[in-house]
């Protein structure tokens, strides 16, 4: 599972860094291991700006947060809810997805399938993110 | 006499299985130890000889089952030293113990009454009597503990005072594996007119104990990490206090008569064990502490102690300085339950590639987030060993703790 893709994503610790002034701001837990997730952004316009994130979690986490952070620059604020889900369908029932696809880098994560008990370690970073575009979106 | 470790483990199937291929190596002995064939055995005989309900049958089975029951009760009477087998209630594990107490201890307390359990404890030593201080109004102290993971003892006298009516703490720590020196505590208790409640869910896996030597009040364990069934645990108290409390809950099998108006009880322990019991369990946990009160010998004990002076100077040998144990350092006053941190690397990525080499460890908080927060982890990766561990476990957790962290950094 700990593939070298993995371990790169993590380490990057990109975006890894808090904004000055987020428009929103989200910290999810995961109960079942303490990790913990706190995630700002910034939008404009329907399009993510800015997003910057602490971890206080596994490796898995790190690497999601990390591949977050990098992806959703300049992506529409629309396409996080079925970002996340789209990871969601590739980790518990193995589906496919589309090469065109913007958040088609999800994949990245197909070696956690099998790991059930760290499903949420991934998803973890795109529920946050979904959360403070939700939020950032209902101040404007 | 020698140990033999190799004859041990031939008593324990499950540990010739393979995981991913692989040996297992089983260093998951504080969550759920495994269960050798003495106590497989017990409870597969009594299910298909005696399976029967208990104490109301007129008829063989019944009567049989009654007996073996009772029987296992005398058991655990002998393993902890007990006055009467009486003294000895059957519960679910450490945590209905607990909340057995909480509830039928707790009833006489008032509000302003004061508890004081300690920093270390599971959180089935905490959350019940967070729970009865919601009922009742009791005040809930906590006994600090120390940088290497013990109890400090030099603040009982801050914190047991007129106003306490019960210390409950830990007698092995789940993730320091610190022995606490019960004397002190009874000592400081009995000074106030307190009683002492002992959760020795860690300590019981490692040999018999002596209830009356200890000198306390209460002493709750459980069955499954001690190489019996789960569903099944103790708590121990004098016949004395049992008779004085009230139960906690009703039901069949704890009544003398019941009338629509009112209801006399029946004697400890049966006033509180309310309905069917686990009665296979409860075989097979009488089982168990005869056969770990023959393996419990010097040479055995010996045995672990090496393991874990071993696990604990490899530890410090592996990538310079990069572990940090949480707990006392050395092999003193300790039972072999390892906690540590990895710098920069999370518990549950340690113990995912530890598992792809067979190892079973456990990562996270252990039940235990307030001594998380004094140590200022989010969590450790915890090794326990325990009698029928070998040498080659030691290696594969130290060989796989060295190739984590080359993988992950
Ligand atoms: C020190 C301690 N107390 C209590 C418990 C709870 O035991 P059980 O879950 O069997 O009730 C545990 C189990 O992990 C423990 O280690």
């Amino acid at each position: 599972m700990y593939q070298d893709e993995i371990v790169t994503l993590a380490k990057s610790k990109t975006g890894a860094q808090r904004l000055e002034n987020p428009d929103a701001t989200v910290t999810l837990d995961n109960p079942l291991c303490g990790d913990r997730v706190t995630l700002d952004v910034n939008v404009a316009d329907g399009k993510i700006m800015a997003v910057g994130h602490r971890v206080r979690g596994c490796m898995l986490c790190e690497a999601s947060a990390s591949l977050v952070a990098r992806d959703a620059i300049g992506t529409d604020t629309d396409s996080i809810a079925p970002a996340r889900d789209k990871l969601e369908a590739l980790l518990k029932k193995g589906a496919e997805v589309s090469g065109d696809d913007p958040w088609s880098t999800v994949t990245t994560f197909g070696p956690v399938a099998e790991f059930k008990s760290r499903h949420e370690c991934v998803l973890l970073p795109f529920e946050a993110l979904g959360k403070a575009v939700e939020q950032a979106e209902d101040k404007d | 006499m020698s140990f033999d470790v190799d004859a041990l483990r031939s008593q324990f199937p499950i540990l010739d299985r393979t995981v991913h291929g692989k040996p297992l190596h089983y260093l998951d002995n504080s969550a759920t130890a495994q269960i050798p064939n003495a106590v497989l055995d017990a409870v597969e005989r009594h299910e298909i000889a005696h399976r029967a309900n208990v104490l109301r049958g007129i008829h063989y089975l019944a009567e049989a089952a009654t007996e073996a029951y009772e029987n296992a009760r005398l058991d655990v009477a002998r393993f902890i030293n007990a006055a009467d087998a009486s003294e000895v209630v059957f519960t679910s594990g450490t945590t209905s113990a607990i909340n057995l107490v909480a509830h039928s201890f707790g009833q006489g307390l008032k509000p302003g009454d004061e508890i004081v359990i300690s920093m270390l404890e599971h959180h089935s030593n905490i959350v019940p009597w967070q729970l009865l201080r919601q009922r009742s109004g009791i005040v809930l102290k906590v006994i600090p503990a120390t940088t290497d993971g013990r109890l400090d003892l030099d603040k009982l006298d801050d914190v047991i005072t007129d106003k306490c009516k019960l210390v409950a703490v830990t007698h092995v720590s789940n993730v320091t594996g610190a022995d606490t020196e019960i004397y002190r505590i009874v000592e400081a208790a009995k000074a106030v007119g307190a009683k002492v409640l002992i959760d020795g869910a860690q300590r019981v896996p490692h040999g018999p104990i002596d209830v009356q030597a200890l000198g306390v009040d209460f002493y709750a364990f459980s069955g499954h990490k001690m190489y019996a069934p789960n569903g099944i645990g103790i708590l121990w108290a004098h016949r004395e206090l049992l008779d004085a409390l009230p139960p906690f809950m009703g039901g069949g099998e704890m009544i003398r008569t019941v009338t629509l108006e009112d209801t006399i009880f029946a004697e400890p322990p049966h006033k509180f064990e309310a309905g069917t019991p686990p009665i296979a369990q409860a075989v097979g946990l009488g089982a168990a502490t005869r056969w770990l009160t023959e393996v419990d010998t010097p040479e055995a004990t010996l045995h672990v102690a090496k393991l874990a002076e071993q696990t604990l100077s490899g530890l410090a040998d592996i990538a310079d300085g990069r572990i940090r144990i949480i707990g006392p350092q050395g092999t003193q006053s300790r039972l072999p339950v390892i906690s540590f941190t990895v710098d920069g690397i999370h518990p549950h990525d340690v113990c995912q590639i530890l598992d792809s080499h067979g190892v079973a460890l456990r990562g996270g908080h252990h039940c235990a987030q307030p001594l998380m927060d004094f140590f200022d982890v989010t969590g450790t990766t915890r090794a326990s060993l325990t009698f029928y561990n070998n040498q080659a476990d030691v290696d594969a957790l130290l060989n796989g703790l060295d190739a984590a962290i080359k993988k992950l950094t």
